[in-house]
């Protein structure tokens, strides 16, 4: 058997003894050691499935849209240089009759051959079968839409298709690479009950659009080191007589922008996070290595004087470090693990990709073992370097007596508002200000995270309130396949329940300014809208002029424009008008980059009379129904959204997922606060343990020693509680800037129930440990301490 | 020998103790530190009690001073019993009643002197200002110096103004000399030989140094747990002509 060298068996003692502390320790460090590997995981997790998924499933890299073009084009878009493979298709989106569901449902139809595979965005069957060989009511549903209507093979929809009503037949469910992240042409969020995808045979729908021998969609796959640029330019030359909208790459198609989105963000707080816990733990492995070897420095003396070297003492003290870092990190890694898989199902409702699970890869726990054993000796080694420096003779004295210095306050004259235990509180404070400092910050910390956790949902709140409550007031929008004259919101007013319409003109464009450009798209907004304002994130009304645009700050940040800017816009549909329009104002919106103008204005842009490709409904509530069905049979709706349902369901999904981030983060601060407040008072217990004893027997009761004691770590976490909210509002207009996209921005935003929040659950960890702490001042030995130099 | 520690004068004693014993479970080795000790012990009188390291004297002075209890036996203080008191109990008789003076001083370093004595002073019924107590014991001009700016001898000072501030039933010292030179440790006994004979009060001090001895009305030899002998001084020594 092999024998413990003595020193290690000493190590192992004092572990035994400390555990207390080093379980705080620990724990910290498995907090962030967990953090690094869920989100880590998470984040390779996203990355494998989306690359293996884009690959194996050929995910195009160019997108166009056309009206109608004919498909003799196919070939010479297969000739411009640079691209490797085509697919043209027809996407047409229609409302759907889902049986038992009342309310109308858009959905995207899209073709794929009638022989053989899409050569791109090839589908993943799911459960059921492929499509057969030119059938004609057959169709395979997205598995988000058919999960969320329990949708099996051989269920039945209905869909009025090119003004006719058409039986379908779901005969599979799949999945495309174009639609891992399933949203909606009019909505932000995904709301997989009143939008799906539906992918059908080429012929039959070509029969069902009078479409044959065209195509008003088309997408490319590149060849290694094209001129992505160049393809695109060239595609908008050939489809620009078709009716085309501009074509883009795979960073503006939302499906792929909402994952990229999420892998970012798991990448930044797989690094932030982290390393805020990690750099508590080294803090904390500090502080009790420095109070071990002031405890120990006799026996450092007696190591030294026998003959142990100097590089071997401090080895030993680094040890416990180590030792600590690792049962940290193998709790951590077990936590991070278990979370993963957590966070990776709640990613597969978001996400739908094959092959998404969550992997503990060896490189992601190697990383996050040596990450915290990194952590623990850049705080070891102070206190080692402090071992290694004692000169044997030294060490063996006592060390000696504290020097104290009367407060800042006390030379300025209030030292009689002052209690003596006060003061003595105060002094301890004074006489280590590093400590104070970086115990305030710690805790401070972990009052920002909680206040960082629950912004998400404030800033969310906050766009669904600016922009869907304050801005939208319709119950209903209703898309038209055409535009339409102005008699259409006499129809829509006719129909049963509608009690108000507004008619809207919605075009795409691409908005140049010098040599910076952005596609997009203009509103034409009726004077003194009632159901579509404009308004910015203070909640003031914008005023759209009757001259000029008014374009979101998003949009104006793109271009570097200005209110007084002149603005090109190259108008994509009808006759497409180039016109040059000046910015008027500028609106501070937390999603999109619109141009909005007056719907005259914009009329006089096109070289049209009024024309509407949208309108707004308000609705008698009861009548809904009625106005459902109603809405499913006209043949000029191409898509309806019910505003309300569509935020509630997002809202709920979200808040449910926000349930469990918060619930994990709740734990992950609680435990940093209480690791760096137990252990405070576990450090201050043994330095103050004489004099606290000393205050036993001079009477003073076990509260009151115990409120003297813990005096130092409220202070401490007072302060901190104050400056944590103003780290994690900080923290957060960092995030906004971080995480902003070009067409979603958070608005910086933080209710006072999250500061509640935040500071009351800091102040209830704080108070946990401390009174763990207070507990063992019961153990206080009274009659040793008189026998004790300190 | 028992006897002896009651022969005293014919007043009602403020401590008794009556066939006290104490054993410590050190490991697996029992330790009797007191073994069946009576002792009664009368207001105002300076009592000194002599042992060598290991007597029990110290287990004595921290059962009088209601910071242990005793294994067997009784103790009252008046009509306090002391013996098998809660924790609670033992803390309200330390903080009313008893003063402490330790051999290592024991002030809070991060206190001034005068904070020291205040710490005492704001939890007792009817204190002196601790001023007073610091002028008591010659320390009136070094108030507000913390104790990493005073002598060995000014520290001990300092803790037994503290002890003394709350004008205390008893005031039991532990080795009050033992961490300091001849000057300084007379210096100490003088205070307390002064708060003895200007505040009445009843003060016990244990020591190993026989020379202390001269100065006390009565002195209680102690030795293996056990009390074996008394003698009175019919004429104190002052502090002054001590010498050892």
């Amino acid at each position: 058997m092999v024998r413990l060298p003595a020193l290690d068996r000493k190590l192992l003692r004092d572990m035994w003894r400390m555990r207390g502390h080093l379980v705080a320790v620990a724990l910290v460090a498995a907090c962030g050691t967990a953090t690094f590997v869920t989100m880590r995981g998470a984040y390779e997790a996203l990355v494998h499935a989306r690359a293996d998924y884009y690959l194996r499933y050929r995910f195009a890299e160019v997108f166009a849209y056309a009206k109608r073009a004919p498909r003799t084009v196919v070939p010479r878009i297969a000739a411009i240089p640079g691209v490797a493979a085509v697919e043209d298709r027809i996407v047409h989106e229609v409302t759907v009759d889902v049986p038992g569901f009342g309310e109308p449902v858009t959905a995207r139809l899209v073709s794929v051959p009638d022989v053989g595979r899409p050569a791109l965005n090839d589908l993943h069957l799911r459960s059921g079968r492929y499509l057969a060989p030119r059938s004609t009511d057959e169709v395979l549903v997205g598995e988000s839409f058919a999960r969320a209507h329990r949708l099996k093979p051989g269920a039945r929809l209905a869909a009025v298709i090119n003004g006719r009503w058409q039986r379908l037949r779901v005969v599979g469910i799949a999945n495309s690479p174009e639609h891992v992240y399933v949203i909606g042409g009019a909505g932000i969020f995904p709301d997989d009950k009143r939008y799906g995808v539906l992918w059908m045979g080429r012929k039959a729908l070509e029969a069902a659009l009078d479409m044959e021998d065209g195509f008003n969609s088309v997408t490319l796959r590149l060849a290694p080191g094209a001129d992505e640029k160049g393809v695109i330019r060239r595609l908008d030359v050939l489809l620009a007589s078709y009716g085309a909208i501009g074509a883009h790459a795979r960073d503006e198609q939302i499906s792929h922008q909402m994952l990229d989105g999420e892998v970012q963000q798991d990448r930044v707080t797989g690094l932030v996070v982290p390393a805020i816990f990690l750099a508590v733990a080294a803090f904390l492995v500090h502080n009790v290595l420095m109070r071990l070897i002031v405890l120990q420095r006799a026996q450092i003396g007696v190591l030294k004087a026998f003959g142990y070297t100097d590089r071997a003492v401090a080895a030993h003290y680094l040890k416990l470090a180590i030792a600590t870092a690792l049962a940290g990190s193998a709790l951590g890694v077990a936590l991070g693990a278990w979370l993963g898989a957590g966070l990776a199902d709640v990613y597969q409702r978001f996400f739908h990709m094959p092959s998404l699970e969550f992997r503990l890869s060896i490189e992601n726990v190697l990383g996050a073992t040596a990450v915290c054993v990194a952590a623990a000796l850049s705080g070891a080694l102070p206190a080692a370097r402090r071992a290694l420096a004692l000169p044997p003779a030294e060490a063996m004295r006592p060390e000696p007596p504290p020097r104290f210095m009367p407060l800042v306050v006390e030379r300025l004259g209030y030292v009689q508002l002052l209690s003596p235990a006060t003061r003595m509180l105060l002094r301890n404070v004074e006489r280590r200000p590093l400590r104070a400092v970086l115990s305030v910050l710690a805790i401070a910390l972990a009052c920002a995270l909680l206040v960082v956790g629950r912004f998400g949902l404030d800033a969310l709140e906050e766009t669904v309130r600016v922009q869907f409550r304050e801005g939208r007031r319709d119950d209903v929008r209703v898309g038209f396949y055409e535009p339409r004259g102005p008699q259409v919101k006499n129809d829509l007013a006719a129909l049963p329940g509608v009690t108000y319409a507004e008619a809207f003109r919605v075009v795409p464009a691409r908005v140049r300014l010098g040599h910076r450009s952005k596609r997009t798209a203009v509103f034409g907004l009726p004077a003194a809208a009632e159901l579509h304002r404009v308004v910015d994130i203070r909640m003031h009304e914008i005023v759209v002029p009757p001259t000029g645009a008014v374009i979101s700050a998003g949009l104006a940040r793109v271009l570097a424009a200005r209110p007084g800017s002149v603005i090109t816009l190259e108008i994509l549909a009808g006759a497409r008008h180039v016109r040059e329009v000046p910015v008027a104002a500028i609106v501070e919106e937390p999603i999109g980059l619109y141009v909005y103008m007056d719907e005259r204005a914009l009329a006089r842009v096109l070289g049209e009379g009024l024309q509407y490709t949208d309108a707004y409904l308000r609705v008698d509530p009861r009548r809904l129904h009625e106005l459902y069905g109603e809405l499913k049979r006209l043949p000029t709706v191409a898509g309806v959204t019910l505003r309300e349902a569509t935020l509630r369901s997002f809202l709920d999904t979200i808040a449910e997922n926000f349930l469990i981030s918060t619930t994990i983060l709740i734990g992950f601060a609680c435990a940093l606060a209480a690791g760096v407040v137990y252990n405070g008072a576990r450090i201050a217990l043994s330095e103050h343990a004489a004099t606290l004893a000393t205050l036993r027997i001079l009477g003073l009761t076990r509260r009151e020693v115990s409120r003297i004691l813990l005096g130092e770590q409220a202070l401490l976490t007072a302060v901190a509680v104050p400056l944590g909210l103003v780290i994690g509002y900080g923290i957060c207009a960092w995030l906004v800037v971080l995480v902003a996209t070009e067409i979603y921005r958070l608005p910086l935003v933080v209710t006072a129930r999250t500061y509640l929040y935040a500071s009351g659950l800091v102040a209830a960890a704080a108070a946990a440990s401390g009174a763990v702490v207070a507990w063992r001042v019961r153990r206080l030995d009274l009659v040793a301490v008189l026998k004790i130099r300190e | 020998m028992n006897a002896e520690g009651r022969a005293a004068p014919a007043v009602a004693p403020v401590f008794r103790m009556r066939g006290v014993t104490k054993v410590y479970t050190m490991g697996e080795v029992e330790v009797r530190a007191l073994d069946g000790v009576d002792l009664d012990l009368y207001a105002g009188e300076f009592v000194v009690l002599l042992g060598a390291s290991g007597s029990g004297k110290s287990t004595l002075l921290n059962i009088l001073g209601g910071l242990d209890v005793p294994t067997g036996g009784d103790v009252w203080y008046l009509d306090h019993q002391l013996s098998g008191a809660e924790d609670e109990t033992l803390t309200r008789y330390r903080r009313e009643h008893v003063g402490f003076v330790f051999q290592f001083y024991n002030l809070i370093p991060s206190l001034t002197a005068a904070e020291n004595v205040a710490l005492v002073t704001d939890i007792a019924v009817q204190p002196m200002a601790p001023e007073a107590a610091l002028g008591v014991v010659g320390l009136g001009d070094r108030i507000n110096h913390f104790p990493a700016q005073l002598s060995g001898g000014e520290q001990q000072r300092v803790a037994i103004a503290r002890a003394i501030a709350k004008r205390p039933d008893v005031l039991l010292c532990d080795e009050p000399t033992g961490a300091l030179d001849f000057a300084t440790g007379k210096m100490v006994l003088e205070a307390l030989e002064r708060v003895n004979r200007e505040l009445g009060t009843t003060t016990v001090v244990i020591t190993h140094n026989a020379a202390i001895a001269r100065m006390a009305d009565r002195v209680i030899h102690i030795s293996s747990g056990r009390l074996v002998g008394v003698e009175s001084n019919a004429v104190k020594a002052a502090p002054g002509d001590l010498s050892w």
